[in-house]
């Protein structure tokens, strides 16, 4: 009886609400999706979010990009020079940026950057009845909150990260041939002896799903967010956390189907 | 022309609707007052259809609108305008902009028609030449104000005002009253105050309705309510600390 009442009970409580939860968060992508694709569409407020996710984001992109090549080129060059194999230095950036590296930290940093920026966002509209205006005047929020940010996501993601790419294979330049000798021309034409189209597809179908991910956590947590300003912090950190986890989790799946 | 029937709402174990019943005749001004917490904003959402009930029915023209579809629903909601607690303006869109934004979203008026629609309702609520103002720049009696006009701008039957003059000071207050009672005589509308504002709001209010712990308890004319014998309607009026509403200490 104390088992059942101390461990079982919670622990089904707690699974039951798992699954509601999750089940919640399938509704609201699907019903994202279908706003998506159903008329009319607003292409200011798509283009609005385009600057807000991708303009704005761009120094963070282009310092960590810059820097990710830079210590790759350094870490790389150091385990390289023991197998004598320096000459593949540059291949290994690339390869590492273009599959890896390039869109889970590009992922990572527009979250931290953007995506928190939209869960608060859509949150503060939630507690200051600015969502409950727009369903009031019979217009859906969904189309003027969620599907503009879902679809600029799916634009910038992938753009971002091939920014991020290219910086960080210049980041690796300036370390393999300005720091530690190499030959310009071999770093560039091992790149593109190494690197295929199907790493190049790798990375832009990766970059598209965590695009999908954040936009969707960002915007889920925001408009189901709390009351008050406690509440609107908890999401915000919330969404944050979740699409951070996710971003790397479906990193790990994605990576093993597409290897 | 609104008809609320055994209106019931529970959140969690929390009931907050017990079976409300209120008739609301069209183009009159109706007050909803009571305790805070009392349901009055929850009654406010469920008549346009923010909140679904746990039973009951809201009949608006004749129909319900509890079960209807969200395209049914969006019919009843165009003969709406909310004015919401804190206005609810949209704080990335100017005073004009949220002005004109259900003209803009949802007619086929052009420019011009629109300008012309939003300069005559800021000149109702007396905001002429603040339209390129933010949310953000001006005070909370002027964004009720242009959460007025928004919510007037469609013309719509049914005006509903969720706490219009909370926090605000009470010269503001009376204005916002006068300007209530002033664009629903102009207009016609059938209007809903939820309001705490006593005995304010008896100078304004066709009829005054009453809710304590989810039910209504009173409604009648402002004159009725004052007389009423009912110990809770008496306390709530008077503010007294003695009699059946449990007060704070």
């Amino acid at each position: 009886m104390n088992i059942a009442e101390n461990i079982i009970r919670p622990l089904g409580a707690w699974g039951l609400d798992v699954v509601r939860s999750m089940g919640h968060m399938f509704i609201f992508l699907s019903r994202t999706v279908y706003y998506t694709f159903a008329p009319p569409f607003k292409f200011s407020l798509l283009l609005k979010q385009i600057r807000f996710i991708g303009s704005k984001s761009m120094i963070v992109i282009l310092l960590t990009g810059a820097f990710a090549g830079m210590v790759l080129a350094l870490q790389l060059y150091y385990t390289l020079r023991k197998f004598g194999s320096e000459a593949l230095l540059s291949p290994a950036i690339a390869l590492s940026l273009i599959r890896e590296l390039g869109p889970v930290l590009a992922a990572l940093m527009i979250t931290g950057r953007a995506g928190s920026a939209i869960s608060a966002e859509i949150g503060i509209k939630r507690i200051t009845e600015q969502i409950d205006a727009l369903i009031s005047m019979a217009l859906n929020p969904f189309r003027y909150l969620i599907v503009p940010n879902f679809v600029a996501s799916l634009i910038v993601f992938p753009l971002l990260a091939a920014i991020f790419d290219v910086v960080g294979i210049f980041g690796g330049y300036i370390v393999a041939v300005k720091l530690l000798g190499l030959s310009p021309g071999t770093y560039f034409s091992q790149i593109d002896v190494f690197v295929t189209m199907t790493d190049i597809r790798i990375g832009l179908y990766k970059s598209i799903s965590f695009g999908l991910i954040v936009s969707w956590v960002c915007c889920y947590k925001g408009f189901y967010s709390g009351y008050g300003a406690e509440g609107v912090s908890r999401v915000t950190t919330q969404a944050v956390v979740l699409s951070s986890v996710l971003i790397l989790v479906w990193d790990y799946f994605l990576g093993s189907v597409l290897l | 022309m609104i008809k609320i029937n055994a209106l019931r709402k529970s959140f969690g174990r929390q009931q907050v609707l017990r079976g409300v019943d209120l008739e609301i005749n069209a183009g009159e001004l109706i007050a909803v007052i009571g305790m805070s917490g009392g349901g009055k904003s929850v009654l406010l959402k469920h008549l346009i259809g923010l909140l679904k009930p746990d039973s009951g029915e809201i009949l608006v023209d004749g129909r319900d609108i509890v079960n209807m579809s969200q395209d049914e629903l969006d019919v009843i909601r165009n003969k709406v305008g909310v004015l919401f607690q804190g206005g609810a303006l949209f704080d990335s869109m100017t005073v004009y902009e949220n002005t004109a934004f259900p003209l803009a979203e949802k007619t086929k008026l052009s420019k011009e028609q629109i300008e012309s629609k939003v300069a005559d309702a800021l000149e109702d609520v007396g905001l002429n030449g603040m339209g390129h103002k933010y949310p953000a720049e001006i005070s909370g009696g002027m964004r009720k104000r242009v959460g007025l006009a928004r919510a007037l701008i469609s013309e719509p039957s049914i005006v509903l005002f969720d706490e219009p003059t909370t926090g605000l000071d009470p010269i503001t207050l009376n204005s916002i009253h006068r300007l209530i009672k002033t664009t629903q005589q102009k207009y016609g509308f059938t209007g809903i105050i939820i309001s705490h504002e006593i005995p304010e709001i008896f100078d304004i209010a066709d009829r005054v309705a009453v809710i304590h712990q989810g039910v209504i308890v009173q409604c009648g004319t402002a004159d009725e309510v004052r007389n009423s014998t009912n110990p809770v309607v008496q306390q709530f009026i008077s503010g007294g600390q003695t009699g059946p509403i449990m007060t704070i200490g």
